[in-house]
């Protein structure tokens, strides 16, 4: 499934934007929320609990084939505050697993990034396991594939809070049942521009799906991406959740795919235009706050599926994305950064991708 | 239901009524009154409408014997604190599943505990099956070998 046989992703599989619809679907994520018994949840835990539940998880994974290095560990504690927020910045991580008022980890919060695979698995995060697969495009069957082997793969080594009736259960009961959370990032300007997304999205939600900003719960909309999820987990199997999704998300690439022709039919000269003003913006701009960015390259992504830009490729655009973020950029100028000398550092980085058709910046988790 | 012309039935009120109190006889309104806020708290009559959480304080009360829980606890963070509080508030909780999720019946993956039981082995094996089925009617072999595997591990051999 993914070209690094023997390494983790580190989260950055789908950048190389080899899934289908990729110019469109950016990435594709399973994940599944799993709970021990006889272990509180962690709204409830101590420190003494989280460790428990800990120990746990690394004792089933050591009795794994993963044991020995196939799947990396990362305590939250003994890692740098910015490469924290690298994994944050990633998605290997969420928000959940550093403490909400203090935003420093607790005691026994940790991350598991598979070797070969483009999955991870956080630990103590708003349930005991939170297993993900974050793949490039349209391919939630893959993904889900993915998830239901590792959990396989897991769970016979774990005592797992499981009903008969109410399936896997977890801490938040929209969680409960399969506790599978699929969701499409979808690049969907189109719709923005042709002013459809509203009567899509009406759809959307019809159908029991839930449309979300670029970070997912709660956050904004920035640049015309989208999140689309199950919001349901319970009384349908995997299979038909993920099925279901697919088929929507389908729907909403064909319509974009319409939107598209419209626009290049009936407003050719304008959306060009658009496209190049975006591209010579970020080609030549030496301050760019990170929303800028993110609208801009909306602009340069729709250019390239149109091919309006036909040098540049998705995967430099995806890397754009992730590694222009804050602790990303720290981490490539060695030290922190002012606001204002992350906007120009952030903008050198871009001209430089551009200009040099480069990839992204070298980073080593463990060090 | 409120009539917004109605006044109050007290002596030389003309406020707008807000409390309607109604005496029943055998199933019949026999006599029903009109009162303003005032002239109904003066009468004793309390115009305050219960919360949700006075309505319940009982069920409020409850708590998880496991983790101690209770379900106030559960409506102010939409998170419960353990497995076990599914057990403990069960069947508010069933129909709470209900309204999210449209069903309380798991329908996915079946686990399987280190230690299974006969009734697991079978609910895991019949699970299986349901999926099989599914992946050959979709035509997706790989998953269907890959779940025939799991079936045949699970089964005596011959």
């Amino acid at each position: 499934m993914s070209d690094l046989q023997a390494n983790p992703d580190f989260g950055l599989g789908w950048l190389d934007g080899a899934g289908p619809y990729s110019d469109i679907v950016l990435s594709t994520r399973v994940r599944l929320a799993r709970n021990l018994q006889g272990h509180p949840y962690v709204c409830r835990a101590s420190d003494e609990d989280r460790k428990a539940v800990f120990d746990a998880v690394a004792g089933a994974i050591e009795k794994t084939s993963f044991a020995g290095g196939g799947a990396v560990l990362f305590r939250m504690e003994e890692m740098k505050h910015r490469n924290r927020h690298i994994f944050l910045e990633r998605r290997l991580v969420s928000r959940d697993l550093l403490d909400k008022e203090t935003g420093k980890p607790s005691p026994g919060t940790a991350v598991f990034v598979f070797s070969g695979n483009p999955a991870s698995m956080m630990v103590n995060e708003e349930d005991h396991l939170r297993l993900q697969c974050l793949v490039s495009g349209l391919r939630f069957m893959e993904a889900w594939g993915l998830a239901d082997r590792l959990d396989e793969e897991i769970s016979p080594y774990l005592f797992l809070a499981y009903h008969r009736e109410f399936g896997y259960l977890t801490s938040c009961p929209t969680n409960a049942g399969t506790g599978l959370r699929a969701s499409a990032l979808a690049h969907l300007p189109g719709l923005v521009l042709t002013k459809e997304f509203e009567k899509v999205f009406r759809g959307i939600a019809q159908v029991g799906l839930t449309v979300r900003g670029l970070h997912g719960e709660g956050s904004e909309v920035m640049g015309n991406f989208f999140q689309i999820s199950n919001q349901t987990t319970l009384g349908k199997s995997e299979e038909d959740l993920v099925d279901h999704l697919a088929q929507v998300v389908g729907m909403v690439i064909q319509t974009e795919l319409q939107a598209r022709q419209i626009l290049m039919r009936d407003a050719a000269s304008v959306t060009e235009d658009k496209v190049w003003r975006a591209y010579g913006l970020l080609r030549y701009a030496r301050s760019l706050p990170y929303r800028e960015l993110i609208n801009l390259l909306s602009g340069v992504r729709l250019g390239v599926s149109l091919k309006i830009l036909p040098s540049l490729r998705v995967s430099m655009l995806n890397e754009l994305m992730i590694f222009s973020q804050t602790a990303h950029l720290e981490e490539a100028a060695g030290k922190e950064l002012s606001k204002l000398e992350r906007h120009a550092q952030r903008a050198e980085y871009v001209r430089a991708v551009l200009r040099e058709g480069r990839g992204g910046i070298p980073f080593d988790p463990t060090g | 239901m409120h009539d917004p012309e109605r006044v109050c039935d007290g002596p030389s009120c003309s406020n707008p009524a807000v409390v309607h109190l109604a005496q029943i006889e055998n199933g019949k309104v026999s006599n029903t009154k009109y009162w303003c806020k005032s002239c109904a708290e003066a009468k004793g009559i309390s115009t305050k409408t219960p919360s949700s959480f006075e309505r319940s304080d009982a069920a409020a009360e409850e708590s998880c014997t496991f983790c101690d829980t209770t379900m106030k606890d559960f409506k102010d963070t939409g998170l419960l604190g353990c497995p076990h509080c599914y057990t403990s508030f069960e069947p508010g909780l069933r129909r709470l599943l209900n309204r999210i999720h449209g069903s309380s019946q798991h329908l996915g993956k079946v686990y399987l505990p280190p230690d299974p039981s006969a009734r697991d082995l079978d609910a895991r094996v019949q699970a299986l099956r349901r999926r099989l089925r599914r992946a050959v009617d979709a035509e997706d072999f790989e998953r269907a070998a890959l779940l025939r595997d799991r079936i045949r591990e699970l089964e005596p051999a011959g």
